[in-house]
């Protein structure tokens, strides 16, 4: 677009001119309403320059100096990355982390691509079912995570041990227990967060061109092949992208986490944001903020490698 | 919605029975799913915040044993001043609102309408901020709002720390600039020979035909805002100036469950108000904000 526009841009100059164009004062680009034009750009200029993109700069220095808030920070080269390397919490952070994401995938991948598609073919009320799968998405989520710690209550008398009593099931533990703790906070993750990739999906499915149906039940191809056939490959792009923001996402978790078991029981849901915000802010006396950079700084890198290598793997499958 | 009708399931498809039941079944069980679990947490939350504690401590699903009260509503309100803590919470999306909408509607005009020089690098440092992730920056700016480069005063427990940070959203700004590389370049071109300058198009003509997506970045922002967590939690230290959402977990292990569960009903009742309302902005911006992404 930016392309044309110089394009037009340098047809328009009359050659004439030219003697002009060579020198570009800044007389001339006043003329030209360059400072209005900076007026506008400003706002944005001012609050990414100091909220975005020097913090990002900031992380990268920060990591390789010893900082705290009373003397000037020293370089320490890379001694804050071996110290986190080191750690003896890294590993399960690590682990966790990757656990939470794996099982956020399980839970939460297939069922809102099977509801949206379902969703779709529904012929009256069809605003209702897209509602009612939202609503859990603009519930604040601290009250969602507190609301669930309360079905969560691990005695007989908790909300989720009574319903499953009437079955003759339970009382399950929940969060108390290192191996349900986990679990436990993917299910409230997914809860709080599917509806939005359904109403996502939708509005991919929206967007299937009906031709394509139109040919294939031509052929003869049942619902399922149509499924199968048009609807899920038609939707591969977008299932590749909320694949892989998914991931970033619950590669970040932080406050399930924090609010359900502050990392615990036996660091059992001790994440890797979870030992970022330890290092930096977990501790009353100062925090260590180079180890929090580094570690953060890792984390990004590995996303970031993670993406480039997942979008080269995934490119010929999602180009045609 | 005046969609075209559905196509993956044809009406021949539906005139058959095993189509008809089967699909028509699934249907209304997905319907049943939907409401026990996008409602029934919610219908639970208010249940409880009418019932005294005893009776959601001992038997949870029971429908009122002993009979409702509105007085952990009532406590909620007086003892635990939920009002003022909510009263913060709007301050905070209100102002976090207005960043967001003064940034990307100047910064989305000048990279679609006056289109600078330097507007291709701005916009390209724009989108690579969008592959940072949030953690990045998250100590950094916070050693930033407690020692500030220019202005050396710490902004730390004042709502500066929270608006201005939130304004820094790319995805806003691509969402503004997106929508107005869509719109007619003659009404700009008329516009100008008609005299207009940069202000005057921007107030007169551009900002009247942007409502919808001034709409979409409202519903998007001042949600953000309500969900926020983490950082008001870092930069607002003095309880008096927290929104609710951080003064949450820090009373409840002083407050009788029943009035606790009542001040969430609270903190749940304003925002899912404004989805019922604004429905309409909510799906179509999440799904927009599916389609930039891919």
């Amino acid at each position: 677009m930016n392309a044309i526009s110089e394009v037009t841009k340098v047809e328009a100059a009359p050659r004439a001119s030219q003697r002009y164009r060579t020198r570009r004062t800044p007389l001339t680009w006043l003329r030209r309403g360059g400072l209005s034009t900076f007026v506008f750009m400003l706002p944005l200029l001012v609050i990414f320059g100091a909220f975005s993109w020097y913090p990002i700069v900031r992380t990268a220095v920060m990591a390789f100096q010893h900082t705290n808030l009373v003397q000037a920070p020293t370089w320490v080269g890379l001694q804050n990355f071996s110290a986190v390397i080191h750690d003896p919490q890294t590993p399960t952070a690590v682990k966790n982390t990757a656990y939470f994401a794996l099982l956020a995938l399980v839970f939460g991948y297939p069922i809102p691509l099977a509801a949206a598609v379902l969703m779709s073919e529904v012929r009256n009320r069809r605003g209702t079912y897209s509602v009612l799968a939202y609503l859990p998405v603009v519930i604040p989520p601290v009250v969602a995570v507190l609301l669930w710690k309360t079905f969560y209550d691990a005695s007989g008398t908790g909300v989720f041990n009574t319903i499953f009593g009437w079955i003759g099931l339970g009382p399950f533990p929940w969060l108390q227990s290192q191996s349900w703790a986990m679990p436990s906070l993917v299910l409230e993750s997914t809860w709080a967060n599917a509806g939005a990739t359904v109403i996502i999906y939708l509005a991919a499915l929206t967007a299937v061109n009906p031709e394509l149906y139109e040919a294939a039940s031509v052929d003869g191809a049942g619902i399922w092949r149509k499924v199968w056939h048009v609807t899920l490959p038609q939707l591969r792009g977008v299932l590749l992208v909320t694949l892989i923001l998914q991931i970033i996402g619950t590669a970040q978790v932080f406050l399930e986490p924090y609010l359900f078991t502050s990392g615990g029981p036996a660091n059992a849901t001790l994440t890797v944001l979870l030992q970022i915000y330890d290092y930096a802010f977990g501790n009353s006396l100062g925090g260590d903020y180079g180890k929090a950079t580094a570690l953060s700084l890792m984390l990004a890198v590995f996303l970031a490698l993670f993406s480039f290598v997942y979008l080269f793997a995934t490119r010929s499958w999602s180009e045609e | 919605m005046s969609e075209r009708p559905p196509t993956l399931v044809t009406p021949n498809d539906w005139r058959r029975p095993f189509v008809r039941f089967g699909l028509g079944g699934a249907h209304g069980l997905l319907l049943v799913l939907l409401v026990i679990v996008g409602l029934g947490p919610l219908l639970w939350l208010a249940k409880a915040a009418i019932t005294p504690t005893n009776d959601t401590i001992t038997q949870p699903m029971a429908l009122f044993p002993h009979g409702a009260s509105l007085s952990n509503l009532r406590a909620a309100w007086v003892d635990v001043h939920v009002g003022h803590y909510l009263w913060n919470t709007i301050v905070v999306a209100f102002g976090s609102w207005l960043t967001q909408i003064v940034v990307a509607m100047t910064g989305g005009y000048a990279l679609s309408v006056l289109r600078p020089r330097y507007a291709t690098l701005i916009y390209w440092l724009l989108l690579a901020t969008l592959f940072v992730p949030a953690i990045v920056l998250l100590v950094p700016l916070y050693i930033e709002i407690v020692r500030p480069p220019i202005v050396h005063h710490s902004l730390i427990d004042t709502y500066w720390a929270v608006w201005l940070p939130a304004g820094a959203s790319a995805f806003n700004v691509v969402l503004a600039k997106r929508f107005f590389d869509n719109l007619p370049r003659e009404i700009f071109e008329a516009a100008r020979i008609d005299g207009a300058g940069p202000f005057t198009l921007f107030w007169k003509i551009v900002l009247p035909l942007s409502k919808p997506i001034i709409g979409v970045i409202s519903v998007f922002a001042v949600l953000a805002s309500w969900k926020d967590f983490l950082w008001p939690l870092l930069v607002l230290t003095d309880p008096n100036k927290q929104p609710l959402a951080v003064r949450l977990p820090a009373i409840q292990s002083q407050t009788p469950l029943g009035v606790f569960l009542a001040a969430m009903l609270i903190a749940c009742l304003i925002p899912i108000a404004g989805f019922l309302i604004f429905q309409r902005s909510f799906l179509r911006g999440t799904g927009l904000g599916g389609a930039i992404k891919g």
